[in-house]
């Protein structure tokens, strides 16, 4: 073979594109807010129409990512929630009761129609009243509400295959409670099965994120459902206390904190309201050593930085396996670094703004806690807004399962990581909890996660995956996390009644 | 002078197209004062073997589609049924039926696909299960399409008859290759028309019109067809149809309309007639760390 | 930036191949495939506007390794096509001109003719391309004389036979030594991702590739029905990264066939951004593997420039 000499060459001259090792700047992918509505004002939905509130009075709602007002929403009382009721017990008497299960499925089906038709809008009104990136309103929140009105449309005219050898009815006028982390997405959770079982319902959204509530209200006179049927309130915590305390509402379904959880519960005590609660959680997200782990980065990134940790299964204490702390610690400090903070109406935007100034100080002050009790801090060194209310992307490591961090739910972007050794011990402090309302398990190997599964007490298991919904798939806690299921055949339990 | 109006053509239904029988016959279709309605396509077994082969081909991404999926599709079928209720009517009419009783099976045509679009993500909750066996064993059963389905739709109602076999076969991921009513084919063939403009992937339903006497031997002993519905085969035929499916171990399926009025929904639609096309599978993991 | 172009590589003694592959095959962990489709489906939705578009869409051009390997092709044919490369629009200077032309070994030596002086490279593909099923010596040969014939870059195709009845150590052993005839061109593997069985399997073949020897890892021949997607070049970076890390060398990917157009190619460099950072962004270490691609991208270009929707009939075929 002869030997050759290759002549060098010029450099790569690729002209504009020589700026390679300059950071791509995404522009700002604004999505345009110009055609959706979003009232001045909002009044109360009931009996089919919007009406005054009692107290003439209204209350401003904002965008916490910028702070300015985007609208104002009415202020129910007790009259109003007195009168909403009446309108229900009416409509669930005269209409809906009388209504065959096959043309009460047919408005529900409407419903989800006309979300589909809307979901441009009622996304961006999302992001806008509650700081959620566009992104995830449009390809979460929005979608999966539709898809929960199609399913228990479903449902209606099928009842007598979903609970063997009983005759079902409906329970009668329903108290429903919504809270302010996925807002349109909650009132579906809790309006579908509800209308499908044939109840009538008062609804009550978090008062600073109503406004989708709002705008389904809006799209429900667009159904031509009949008034009463659906009628929705809003005001803040006294409202909600008028509407479990109210003694014509034959069931409260709840979500929202444990604390609250609690007091409606002993509030119902000896009445004979059904109840269902869907609480707080400090779910174990458990990584074994032979894990595939650029996937399971992944899944702890999006388990507790998807809407801003602003949810009840987030994956708030990471367990990993001591073998691979390294590695995984370290791809996690990189992925964080990944995370595009800032405007939640920029398409490109993965983590949101916090959703309330309440909210902020509560992380603010826990984090305080972990730093202080001896936990090692990492956060992103994104910048954020001057205006409105941010917390950049944060994980603990050398955190003490005692710690504050480990114990309480901070409902922030903030990440716990501890270590464990065998799958015993992972399981042994993953259950050393009030709460269990959720857990993540990752590991390649089919039968440790069938064990795992087994023994974790949580009523929703994901393996080799996080924060995964679904119409179909029943949702809802173990111990303080509440009770009751929402989703799949077991959602429609609460809204029937037996016999 | 009056305008002269322009004829529709009757063709198959094959795999999201609109051919004429390639054997190039017809038979007439007569109306009942006996004038002619249409010269409907008298279709042959090789019509018959291309449209299995297109639902065979369908299969796949048919049975791949999410239940979600599958179940817009069906409500989409309605909405588009209820939209064109006018022209289905009108041509039940021509056929022979009353005003009164064209509407009734066309509404009921609709609320047929809704109910069985209902049933899309939910049939597997109540037919499957986790079974608790003896030993550290995770076990559960899932319900699967059985595959391709020959269907025989009732000569009457020669509508509501077709679509009530059609809908649980294919909201279970099953694709479909239906005989027509042999004396009124002309409403199901323009339900042709309305599968390909409602979503429905190509091959996953196939309407072939002609002689039933003909046919059904062709569709009972085709090796590549795993469920023959039997509703709309005259009752002496039976039996000859279920030796001749033995051949390939066909599921034989055959849904007693009996004295039942077709749009009675209490008895003529059900999650059973789903179940009818559905293989339960049964898988074991073990449970260990 | 480095300052050869062409880099020099060690050349690595038996014993520690024997080593390497068992660190290859210790760093070879499962990938979960719905979880990484998933990833990279979320990539996809990024979306790019002006300046940001314009930067990405040039850097694609100069990316690209601009490809002909056609039993049919002539010196004509390869003549054209490097004029193109050249000169990708030569109605506007601002667009850069591409990185190489690939082409087969018996084209090289007018590749080379054509492209002389303008600082673009020459790619050869080699060792029995597409399949690889012809004699070790065969391989070695070919490489060498496509290097001698004026080759910057050999691209070449592992043994998928040996590979998927799981003889690793031959696959590695053959990376090596076509490493060795490469000299001083630099080389790219082709692990042909689409017969391949799962990114399991994608993961690992890319691991025994770097620790074998190569520059750069490439997706596939263009010749087989899958070629490149968004997810396996997700699952080759990861490994280009977990490779870093473990030996502080930097590895280059190239996806090859299948990009049909600028949308989507602008979806791999966001997938390279986010997952290697600014560092991946330059020819040296990354590539397109395409043809019609350069089209839908000039016309990308003019659109953003002109604010007009663009026709084909503007833009020449080579």
């Amino acid at each position: 073979m002869t030997t050759t000499t290759i002549e060098t060459r010029d450099r790569l001259t690729p002209g504009a594109a020589s700026s390679a090792l300059v950071e791509w700047n995404y522009s700002p992918s604004l999505e345009s807010t110009d055609h959706v509505k979003i009232q001045p004002r909002y009044n109360l939905f009931i009996g089919g129409k919007f009406v005054e509130p009692h107290s003439k009075r209204w209350f401003e709602t904002i965008n916490p990512a910028t702070e300015e007002t985007l609208s104002e929403m009415a202020e129910a009382d007790a009259q109003d929630v007195d009168r909403a009721v009446k309108e229900a017990r009416r409509a669930y008497d005269k209409t809906w009761r009388k209504l065959a299960a096959s043309e009460r499925s047919k408005y529900i089906y409407r419903i989800a129609r006309l979300i589909q038709e809307k979901s441009r809008g009622l996304a961006i009104a999302e992001t806008m009243n509650g700081g959620k990136p566009i992104k995830e309103s449009r390809d979460v929140d929005v979608p999966l509400a539709a898809a929960h009105f199609f399913y228990y449309a479903g449902w209606a005219d099928k009842l007598e295959y979903a609970f063997p050898n009983r005759n079902v009815s409906p329970v009668g006028v329903a108290g429903q409670i919504i809270p302010w982390n996925f807002p349109l997405l909650m009132a579906a959770w809790k309006l579908a099965p509800a209308l499908a079982a044939g109840n009538t319902i008062v609804l009550k959204p978090a008062e600073t994120t109503s406004i989708t509530s709002m705008m389904l209200a809006e799209i429900i006179q667009e159904a031509d459902l009949p008034p009463g049927v659906v009628n929705i309130i809003t005001g803040a915590g006294a409202t909600g206390a008028a509407l479990v305390n109210h003694d014509d509402v034959d069931k409260i379904a709840f979500t929202g904190s444990t604390d609250v959880g609690k007091r409606i519960q002993r509030a119902t005590a000896g009445t004979h309201k059904k109840l269902t609660l869907e609480l707080g959680g400090k779910a174990p997200n458990i990584v074994f050593e032979d894990a595939p782990i650029d996937q399971a980065v992944e899944g702890i990134i999006n388990g507790i930085y998807f809407n801003q940790g602003h949810v009840c299964c987030a994956g708030s204490r990471l367990f990993l396996q001591e073998s691979i702390l390294e590695p995984v610690v370290r791809k996690l400090r990189e992925r964080i670094q990944t995370l595009r903070v800032g405007n939640p109406l920029d398409k490109n935007t993965d983590v949101g703004a916090i959703n309330s100034r309440a909210q902020l100080e509560k992380i603010q002050e826990l984090v305080e806690s972990g730093v202080d009790e001896g936990a090692e801090i990492f956060q992103s060194s994104c910048t954020v807004p001057d205006r409105g209310f941010w917390f950049r992307p944060t994980f603990f490591t050398g955190v003490a399962q005692s710690s504050r961090i480990a114990q309480e739910e901070i409902f922030g972007p903030v990440l716990s990581v501890l270590t464990f050794r065998t799958p015993e011990e992972a399981l042994e402090k993953a259950n050393n909890t009030p709460y269990g309302l959720s857990a993540g398990i990752w590991t390649e190997k089919g039968s440790r996660i069938l064990k795992m599964a087994q023994k974790l007490r949580a009523g929703v298991i994901w393996a080799n995956t996080y924060n995964k919904f679904d119409p179909a798939s029943p949702f809802g806690g173990y111990k303080e996390s509440g009770f009751g299921r929402e989703g799949g055949l077991h959602g429609l339990s609460p809204y029937v009644v037996l016999s | 002078m009056a305008r002269l109006n322009i004829r529709k053509t009757y063709k198959l239904y094959i795999n999201g197209e609109f051919p004429r029988t390639e054997s190039g016959r017809f038979y007439a279709i007569k109306g009942k004062g006996g004038e002619l309605l249409a010269n409907a396509c008298r279709g042959s077994r090789k019509d018959l073997r291309n449209a299995i082969q297109a639902a065979r081909k369908a299969f796949p991404v048919w049975s791949g589609k999410t239940a979600f999926n599958r179940g817009q599709i069906l409500y989409r079928l309605a909405e588009v049924c209820e939209a064109r209720a006018a022209e289905l009517v009108d041509e039940l009419r021509r056929q022979g039926s009353s005003a009164a009783d064209a509407k009734r099976e066309v509404a009921a045509v609709t609320d047929r696909w809704i109910y069985y679009a209902g049933w899309s993500d939910k049939y597997p909750q109540v037919f499957g299960s986790v079974n608790p066996v003896s030993g550290p064993y995770y076990n559960f059963t899932v319900p699967e399409p059985t595959g391709v389905v020959g269907v025989v739709s009732p000569e009457e109602p020669a509508l509501l008859g077709l679509v009530s076999r059609i809908a649980p076969a294919i909201v279970g991921g099953n694709t479909v290759v239906a005989l027509t009513s042999e004396s009124r084919p002309l409403a199901a063939i323009t339900l042709g028309e309305i599968f390909e403009t409602s979503d429905v992937p190509g091959g996953v339903v196939n309407l072939i019109s002609g002689l039933k006497s003909e046919l059904i031997p062709w569709l009972a002993s085709h090796m590549d067809v795993n469920a023959i519905d039997t509703t709309g085969v005259a009752e002496g035929a039976i039996a000859a149809i279920q030796k001749t499916a033995a051949e390939n171990v066909k599921r034989v399926i055959h849904f007693n309309a009996g004295k039942i009025g077709w749009d009675d929904a209490t008895r003529s639609q059900s999650p059973y007639a789903i179940f009818d096309f559905q293989e339960m599978k049964t898988v074991w993991h073990p449970i260990g760390m | 930036m480095s300052e050869s172009l062409v880099t020099q590589s060690p050349v690595f003694p038996p014993a520690a191949f024997r080593r390497s592959i068992a660190d290859a095959l210790e760093m070879a962990h499962g990938v979960d495939a719905t979880a990484a489709e998933e990833r990279a489906a979320s990539l996809a939705k990024r979306s790019l506007k002006k300046e940001s578009k314009v930067w990405g869409l040039k850097l694609i051009i100069s990316m690209m390794d601009l490809t002909t390997l056609e039993g049919k092709d002539t010196q004509g044919k390869v003549w054209a096509l490097c004029q193109k490369a050249i000169r990708p629009d030569p109605s506007d200077r601002d667009i850069p001109h591409v990185a190489a032309v690939c082409v087969y070994p018996a084209m090289v030596p007018f590749v080379k003719q054509a492209l002389a002086g303008t600082g673009i490279h020459i790619a050869s593909v080699a060792t029995g391309f597409p399949s690889g099923q012809t004699y070790i010596d065969i391989k070695v040969s070919e490489t060498q004389q496509a290097v001698a014939a004026g080759a910057d870059e050999i691209d070449m195709v592992i043994d998928r036979g040996a590979f998927l009845s799981g003889n690793y150590q031959k696959v590695f052993d053959e990376i090596a030594e076509v490493k060795e005839a490469c000299g001083p061109a630099h080389l790219k593997v082709i692990l042909e991702t689409g017969e391949l069985a799962n990114y399991d399997q994608v993961r690992k073949a890319s691991l025994i590739a770097m620790f074998a020897g190569a520059d750069f890892i490439k997706t596939s021949t263009g010749k087989v029905t899958t070629n490149a997607t968004l997810p396996v070049t997700l699952v080759m970076l990861e490994a280009i990264r977990d490779f870093l890390h473990a030996t502080g060398k930097k590895i280059g990917m190239k996806p090859a066939g299948g990009i049909a157009n600028a949308k989507l190619a602008l979806a791999y460099l966001v997938l390279l951004y986010e997952t290697m950072g600014s560092e991946w962004m330059t020819p040296d270490l990354f590539r397109f593997g395409a043809s019609s691609l350069l089209n839908d991208v000039l016309m990308q270009l003019r659109k953003e420039k002109t604010g007009a929707y663009q026709s084909g009939d503007y833009f020449t075929l080579d």
